[in-house]
């Protein structure tokens, strides 16, 4: 303490303080990962050890969750068994030391190429709308700019599910229910006013001079912005890429409302895995563990500018 | 390069009158300075000729060609920002070619002129380092490569020193002067500093509240001002004005300051009695002990080689340029007296300058 205090700054937090903080966020981040961990767990359990009373820390791991997650089996009676060659891979011969055969794939691929194309079409889509929009409030004298600005921000004061049933019943009319397109456009409603205000904050950043130094120098308004205002931009929209990716990859109720067998999403899906006598909850477990892996491909591949992007502002330059 | 003709110009935004009936003339080779106080229209006729703005009315020709409503990309000039707009995810040597690019000049082509334009900037060392981490005065230097190497019709700079510390800025004002000469450019500089336009221009344009008030030499606008405001804006400390009531006829070379005297040069136009203003120079005041103005020294402010001597007169506190050798006690009573061929007369309610023998010879504006 007394070494600390010699060299006492008003700005640098004490060696002390540092320390406690840091214990904070340590603390923190065990909380939060908990859960996490116990799904990654979970998902390599088998479906006894899954729900055995008071649980296991330690256990034998089987891929039988994952085994269940891919594949759809029917029960055999062991003589029908016995008269069946070698078993075709892992999952099979699993699948028949609990008397089942492998009857076929499972929904769970189509369902998560589903969610892969909505999210990610979305995404793109609200980001470049939103990027379009941001830089039009951001540079030209708009008409009612801020009443349309208050417009487009009023769309996210209620939750979205809100407008669930007309939405439903317009789907239905138009024929967009149970389609990838309709989902994608439902997410990009929806994220595109956070991307018009969050791009615009980091558009409003960039300097005007950049653009109007590109004009000067021969190149159109559209050119400028391509050169010179999307690449001072990335990070913004990384930022606001990232915001809209999660919404829409974790969406859950319109989901459940709106898509049933050709365009169903992931979570949907997930939680409804049944297996022998119930919830298979090792296949839920695997389900969830394999859905976390793109956002956080995603985000890590894009953390610098996330992190940038969330301080952006705060200091200039 | 090309003559900027520039006639009529007004801009208006929604209710604010930004720049009003603007004209003046750039000849081909001339140094230009836009001269005046924040807030009055220089930036905006600047960007209008630019083709960054549209103008009102008015129009805008470059090299006799009608470009009033080109967008800027068509108009050929080249543009040096304040902050220098240097493209920060660009180097140097991208930033400076970054022009040529949109002209479609061919790689060995591109990779000379760009190289040149560094050499005559002397940043050549630089070529291959981001500008982030360019000192002020070399990032100006890049803006200028970026200006230069595509040869325009002219060159627009917005207050290009302003970011740019005093000592960098001194060098800076000769390199731009050197600079403009060997290309022999067509300069219009825009500037609040009139130490800056006096080092560097051929003309000045004396803008205030969106009017051009003079366009002349530095030296025209200095010793024959064409009003108030441009006669109390150029000079530091600026000139000094006495009110008085009179009246003027033609060929008369004398005024009654109160009950005194005081030669003038040669009015030529007539005046009905009206408030007018005298306009004397600092530093054609001088002391004399039966001078026509009497009053109290003030104090003195040490400059050097001379000193200004604040006066407390009846008409104000006067301010003299004097010697610093001679010594003045505050509080005591000097007389004082102006060179006559060197004064100013000013009607007070258009604060236009009377015109008198010394308007005569030198352009007026």
């Amino acid at each position: 303490m007394s070494v600390a205090n010699a060299a006492h700054s008003v700005v640098e937090p004490s060696a002390g303080t540092r320390r406690f903080a840091g214990l904070l966020v340590i603390l923190y981040a065990i909380i939060t990962m908990i859960p996490l961990v116990w799904i990654v767990l979970t998902s390599f359990k088998s479906p006894d050890d899954a729900i055995s009373y008071p649980p296991k820390i330690l256990f034998k791991p089987s891929l039988e969750g994952y085994c269940n997650l891919f594949t759809t089996r029917s029960r055999q009676t062991p003589e029908f068994i016995q008269t069946l060659g070698q078993p075709h891979g892992l999952c099979d011969s699993i699948a028949r030391s609990r008397n089942m055969v492998v009857a076929g794939p499972s929904n769970y691929v189509p369902r998560f190429v589903n969610s892969l194309i909505i999210a990610f079409g979305s995404t793109m889509l609200a980001v470049a709308l939103g990027t379009l929009s941001a830089y039009g409030f951001s540079r030209f004298r708009v008409p009612l700019k801020d009443d349309l600005l208050f417009f487009i921000l009023s769309t996210r004061m209620m939750p979205p599910i809100a407008v669930a049933i007309p939405i439903y019943l317009m789907y239905r009319t138009v024929g967009l229910s149970d389609t990838r397109l309709g989902m994608i456009l439902l997410y990009t409603s929806v994220n595109v006013s956070l991307a018009v205000w969050l791009l615009k904050g980091f558009i409003d950043e960039i300097p005007r001079e950049y653009e109007e130094a590109a004009m000067i120098d021969g190149y159109t308004r559209f050119q400028a912005f391509v050169k010179v205002v999307l690449p001072q931009a990335t990070t913004g929209i990384a930022a606001t890429a990232i915001f809209c990716l999660i919404f829409a990859w974790n969406e859950y109720a319109f989901a459940v409302l709106l898509t049933s067998g050709n365009a169903q999403t992931a979570p949907p899906f997930i939680p409804i895995i049944i297996g022998e006598g119930g919830q298979d909850w090792p296949a839920v477990a695997a389900g969830t563990t394999l859905f976390l892996v793109p956002i956080v491909v995603f985000t890590v591949l894009l953390r610098k500018h996330l992190l940038r992007g969330i301080t952006f502002g705060a200091v200039r330059k | 390069m090309a003559q900027i003709r520039v006639e009529g110009l007004d801009k208006s935004f929604g209710t604010f009158h930004a720049v009003k009936a603007a004209s003046f003339t750039v000849e081909d080779g001339q140094f230009l300075c836009l001269l005046g106080p924040s807030g009055c229209g220089k930036t905006t006729t600047l960007r209008m000729i630019a083709g960054l703005e549209l103008p009102t009315a008015g129009t805008i020709r470059l090299g006799g060609e009608d470009v009033t409503m080109n967008r800027a990309s068509a108009r050929d000039i080249a543009f040096v920002f304040q902050l220098f707009a240097l493209y920060p995810h660009m180097n140097v040597r991208r930033n400076i070619g970054f022009p040529l690019k949109c002209e479609g000049v061919g790689a060995a082509e591109h990779d000379r002129r760009v190289v040149e334009a560094a050499r005559i900037l002397r940043i050549s060392h630089l070529l291959d380092r981001s500008v982030s981490g360019l000192a002020g005065g070399d990032r100006q230097r890049v803006a200028l490569g970026r200006a230069i190497v595509r040869q325009p019709k002219c060159f627009l700079m917005d207050e290009p020193l302003g970011a740019l510390d005093t000592e960098m800025r001194e060098a800076m004002i000769h390199e731009l002067r050197g600079l403009h000469d060997r290309l022999g450019a067509t300069t219009v500089y825009v500037t609040h500093d009139q130490l800056e336009a006096m080092a560097m221009a051929d003309m000045i344009a004396v803008m205030n509240n969106g009017i051009v008030e003079q366009v002349a030499s530095p030296r025209d606008i200095y010793d024959r001002p064409a009003s108030l405001f441009v006669a109390d804006f150029i000079g530091s400390p600026p000139m000094n004005f006495l009110p008085f009531r009179g009246r003027l006829q033609v060929g008369a070379q004398a005024i009654w300051l109160g009950e005194r005297e005081v030669a003038i040069p040669a009015a030529r136009e007539a005046l009905v009695e009206s408030d007018l203003v005298l306009g004397v120079r600092p530093e054609h005041v001088r002391f004399t002990d039966r001078g026509m103005v009497r009053g109290e020294v003030y104090g003195s402010e040490y400059l050097g080689t001379t000193q200004i001597v604040t006066v407390t007169t009846r008409y104000g506190a006067l301010k003299a340029r004097s010697p610093s050798s001679i010594c003045f006690r505050t509080g005591e009573s000097v007389g004082l007296d102006f060179r006559p061929d060197t004064l100013s007369v000013f009607d007070k309610a258009s604060g236009r300058a009377i015109r008198t023998a010394l308007y005569e010879g030198g352009a007026h504006g």
